[in-house]
């Protein structure tokens, strides 16, 4: 791990109990972030994604969530810390935003004291001090009338005034890692790109590394350097921003971007799908989970787990039809 | 062909020009108080305020705006949820609740499909029971009714025989969603609305029910009001585009025309701020600052004053009126009216 | 040219590949009934209310003493005499056959009430749930009325204005609960009132007896029925409360709170037989609660 590298996942597993057998909802995640770069985890429901997030900050439940596989940020093992030092961990360490900031508001505290009381807590220093730095972050996340705002209370915001509220909590300890899942799908869209300028900005200024979880490939691309598309619990492709973007090498990579309304040719013509729906993960088909739905599906896509392929420099795919193994007649190579 | 079939044949009344729905000066608000003083009532949500618009037969007319621009409010209007306070609107020529067209016979003609897929549904109803509803209200019986569920679940795309007795909580999301529109289309409807109906779907399975409304609009001969805050999608799926602004429209045209040149500045601002789809040409400003206002007690003037860019005097003093500022689009903005006072504002040609 | 919708053109087929199948059809009360049966607790009371129900039924026939001789010779026997197996009371009755067949009475006290309530309560409450407005706030505010009583009070007070005796006890109880049930009734339907779905059939034009009669009733029944379940046990002890105070069944019936009432006097010298008829309570109120509670969290699921 180099000396830049603050998040190192490696063969990630999440297996949830509670059913007939365990459900395996994260099947070996590969993930590094360098300090100051943004991780775009791109994927629909039941990808995996949000659990690969919650694991990272241990917010799955303890006794039916199974984590396996190395997890280390910042050079912690974050699978052994105890409770102590997780307490630590989170807010110093790493922080998270939600989708709805229903979540992280306490409804009966005012904003101001409960940033104060995060600093508080983790620096250790007085309610004074406390908000003063919630009037700084207040400030920073370009919340206008910051001073009268600190004694608001949460439903006495609008949504985009509550999210930056939630992103001043979260930089609160000023934290290395910032990961945020999906915090801009409920924000009409002119909201949104404040808030996704906001971000960026504060990853700039403040050093972030930012893994940022998101079902819109639109958003994916203003916010993110590298870009993870996961499907069924892995990652099917990784690689920077423009070269996922302009040169998908998987199938569903190639499929979700054809299939954006923003690029439909004219009005009314019909767009490309991918036919049939995400999969049950109770029930994985064996092989390539993306298999059913693939177009370029040959037989041996059945027979295992797809390998790791790299198809560009940092640019790598799971498809066997990238392989050697494809053989020369493959018709899918790339877009 | 079954008794409805029968009493749906030969709706139209008008021909294709005239237009299949006419909204008039449509006003709705919410609650607010009477203040002493004679200064009417205070604190109301003016959450529909003077909205008119036409939309012709067979085509798709899309409404976009953000958070408290009340296009929901407007589909619940059109839809007779609830009850306007001032305009009217006609159906194919025929005002809305008078003797040729009351409210049974208007439900007949306009559906409407709602965001949230999975409370849309009676989770106690059977697929096919719930499609079969509506045409056993309207007089069908037992059997012709689940006969024509069935048809409609498989015209949606869903296999009768696979899904017919299911129940939503066993449907995926998408799957949901195409049984709210054989639910909509079970009593023929003429104009469908189509309230955020994608809103809440993956981006794949929306590509694939998008793809389906544009089937069903040509197999049919629907006629559509999409409701989204996608421009995206909207530009996808419309024909015409509104865009509404707290409570008003701010600007109307073709498609094609208007999200390519738009004249008003919040369509301007909508639409740069729909993320890029390329990644070297990202945005770096954001188009406009601040939420959408609350739509409770508006200013005097233009409504869009705060936030916009080419504000000027004459915007603060007096409202602008929605004009025509070329064939078929309006905008009503005094940038864009020639001769309005703006100092931007082009001369009078 | 407006296509007519009669033709069988093919239609759009997105195709949806196979999804695996799960449960097709299976309904929400079978997966109720499938979760109760996982149950053990449940289960436990259920085969307790079984069992204490056809004792009662079968009373007749399973060849127990007769419940009103009498014997001065043989009082207050204790548990596991020679003749009598559960002891005797205070005029020489067998225990036993005079608990099971208490155990008709107390029911039909505790239950009937509840089932009448049940009844008239629900379409109270589903009616101002619905209609909302003005005529909800004068319904559930006169039902409020009745609600500010604590029941046991009300019931004394229901009873002793109405005269002592089964009927009117059981009306009295059926007042009683009704309120809590109309509560609970106007509160689920008003949530389901608003719900998209509700909306949708407005939309389809539905009348309001159509919309309530599809879509609210078998929402709206389910919660209901586990809360009127979950009072039949209070039932219990307040028709036993009231055979105690007199105001229920008169001696000689055999029922339990009756059975308590005459009994006391027999505290010092058979205490065991004396807590009998209350035992008697307790498992039964007990077990109604337990399977009102295994049929909540079994109705609970998704």
């Amino acid at each position: 791990m180099s000396a830049d590298e603050i998040v190192d996942v490696e063969g990630l597993t999440v297996d949830f109990l509670g059913g007939a057998k365990p459900l395996r909802a994260v099947a070996g995640v590969d993930l590094t972030l360098r300090r100051g770069e943004t991780l775009a985890l791109l994927g629909e429901s039941g990808s995996g994604k949000s659990v690969t997030l919650r694991a990272l900050m241990r917010l799955l439940p303890e006794r039916r969530a199974i984590i396996g596989g190395r997890l280390r940020v910042d050079g912690q093992d974050v699978r052994v810390l105890s409770d102590r030092d997780l307490s630590a961990y989170r807010g110093r360490t790493i922080a998270m935003i939600f989708q709805e900031p229903g979540l992280a508001l306490d409804p009966v505290y005012r904003l101001g004291d409960q940033i104060a009381e995060a600093v508080m807590r983790h620096d250790g220093v007085s309610r004074r001090a406390g908000r003063a730095r919630a009037l700084e972050l207040f400030e920073r996340v370009r919340i206008p009338s910051a001073a009268q705002r600190l004694d608001n209370y949460a439903h006495e915001m609008s949504g985009g005034m509550r999210q930056r509220a939630m992103i001043a909590l979260a930089l609160a300890c000023r934290p290395k890692v910032l990961l945020a899942d999906e915090p801009t799908t409920a924000l009409d869209a002119t909201v949104q790109i404040q808030v996704l300028l906001l971000l960026r900005e504060l990853q700039r200024e403040l050093g972030l590394a930012v893994i940022f979880v998101t079902h819109d490939v639109g958003v994916a691309i203003e916010i993110a350097d590298q870009i993870a598309v996961m499907y069924a619990g892995r990652i099917v492709e990784t690689g920077g921003c423009r070269d996922v973007i302009r040169a998908p090498a998987h199938p569903y990579t190639a499929g979700l971007l054809a299939s954006r309304t923003g690029r439909a040719s004219s009005v009314g013509a019909r767009l490309p799908v991918i036919p049939g729906a995400p999969p049950d993960m109770e029930n994985l088909p064996p092989g390539c989970a993306f298999a059913p739905r693939c177009k370029h599906t040959q037989s041996l896509c059945e027979r295992g787990d797809p390998p790791d392929v790299s198809v560009g420099p940092g640019h790598r795919a799971r498809c066997f039809l990238l392989s050697a193994a494809a053989g020369p007649g493959s018709a899918f190579k790339g877009n | 062909m079954d008794a409805l079939d029968a009493a749906t044949l030969g709706r139209d009344r008008g021909g294709p020009a005239q237009p299949l729905l006419s909204v008039r000066g449509m006003v709705k608000h919410f609650g607010g108080r009477r203040s002493w003083g004679g200064r009417g009532i205070r604190g109301a949500v003016h959450a529909v305020d003077g909205v008119s618009f036409d939309v012709a037969k067979g085509q798709t007319l899309g409404i976009v705006g953000e958070s408290g621009c009340g296009k929901s409010t407007l589909a619940r209007l059109i839809m007779q949820i609830i009850p306007a306070d001032a305009g009217e609107f006609l159906f194919d020529g025929e005002v809305v609740g008078a003797h040729a067209l009351d409210l049974v016979a208007y439900r007949r003609e306009v559906q409407m499909v709602f965001q949230d897929s999975y409370a849309s549904l009676n989770p106690r109803l059977t697929v096919e029971e719930t499609v079969a509803f509506a045409p056993r209200v309207h007089g069908l019986s037992r059997r012709a009714a689940i006969a024509r569920a069935h048809d409609l679940i498989f015209r949606v795309g869903l296999d009768p025989k696979r899904f017919a007795a299911r129940y939503p909580h066993e449907l995926s999301g998408g799957q949901r969603q195409r049984v709210n529109i054989a639910r909509a289309l079970a009593l023929q409807p003429r104009l469908v609305i189509l309230d955020e109906a994608v809103s809440a779907l993956d981006k794949s399975v929306e590509a694939q029910v998008l793809n389906l409304l544009i089937d069903l609009k040509s197999e049919f001969g629907l006629t559509y009001i999409f409701i989204s805050h996608d421009l995206n999608v909207v530009r996808f799926m419309s024909d015409r585009v509104l865009v509404m602004y707290l409570g008003k429209v701010v600007e109307l045209g073709p498609s094609e025309v208007l999200l390519a040149a738009p004249r008003h500045p919040y369509t301007m601002a909508l639409l740069a701020s729909m993320p890029s789809m390329d990644p070297d040409r990202r945005i770096t400003e954001p188009p406009l600052f601040g939420d959408p206002p609350s739509p409770i007690d508006p200013p005097s003037g233009c409504r869009f004053y705060t936030r916009c860019k080419f504000a000027a005097p004459v915007c603060a003093a007096t409202e602008p009126v929605l004009a025509e500022i070329a064939p078929a689009h309006r905008a009503a903005c005094f940038l864009a009216a020639a001769g309005s006072g703006h100092p931007q504002a082009g001369p009078i040609a | 040219m407006t296509k007519t919708w009669m033709a069988g053109t093919s239609p759009a087929m997105t195709v949806e590949k196979i999804v695996p199948a799960r449960r097709i059809g299976r309904g929400y009360w079978a997966g109720v009934g499938r979760r109760l049966l996982r149950d053990p607790v449940a289960l436990a009371a259920a085969l307790v209310i079984i069992v204490i129900v056809f004792a009662a039924l079968l009373a007749p026939w399973l060849g127990l003493a007769d419940p009103y001789r009498a014997s001065m010779l043989r009082r207050l026997r204790p548990i596991s005499d020679a003749v009598y197996r559960l002891g005797s009371d205070e005029l020489g009755r067998d225990m036993l056959s005079r608990l099971v067949y208490g155990g008709r009475l107390s029911l039909l006290m505790g239950v009937l009430p509840v089932v009448f309530a049940f009844f008239a309560g629900s379409a109270i409450g589903i009616l101002a749930g619905f209609v909302g407005g003005r005529v909800n706030t004068a319904i559930m505010r006169t039902v409020d009325v009745f609600y500010a009583f604590p029941s046991v009070l009300l019931a004394i007070a229901l009873s002793g204005a109405l005269g002592a005796g089964i009927f009117n006890a059981i009306v009295s109880l059926t007042i009683v609960f009704i309120p809590p049930i109309a509560r609970v009734a106007e509160s689920v339907t008003t949530q389901i009132r608003t719900r998209d779905y509700v909306e949708a059939a407005r939309i389809s034009g539905a009348g309001p007896l159509a919309i309530i009669r599809v879509h609210v009733l078998g929402n709206v029944l389910g919660p209901i029925f586990v809360y009127a379940s979950s009072l039949i046990s209070v039932s219990m002890i307040l028709a036993s409360g009231l055979s105690f105070l007199g105001l229920g069944s008169k001696p000689p019936e055999p029922e339990w709170g009756l059975m308590l009432n005459t009994l006391r006097t027999a505290i010092y010298v058979q205490p065991l037989v004396a807590a009998l008829p209350g035992a008697m309570i307790f498992i039964t109120s007990i077990a109604f609660n337990l399977l009102s509670d295994g049929l909540r969290s079994a109705m609970e699921v998704k």
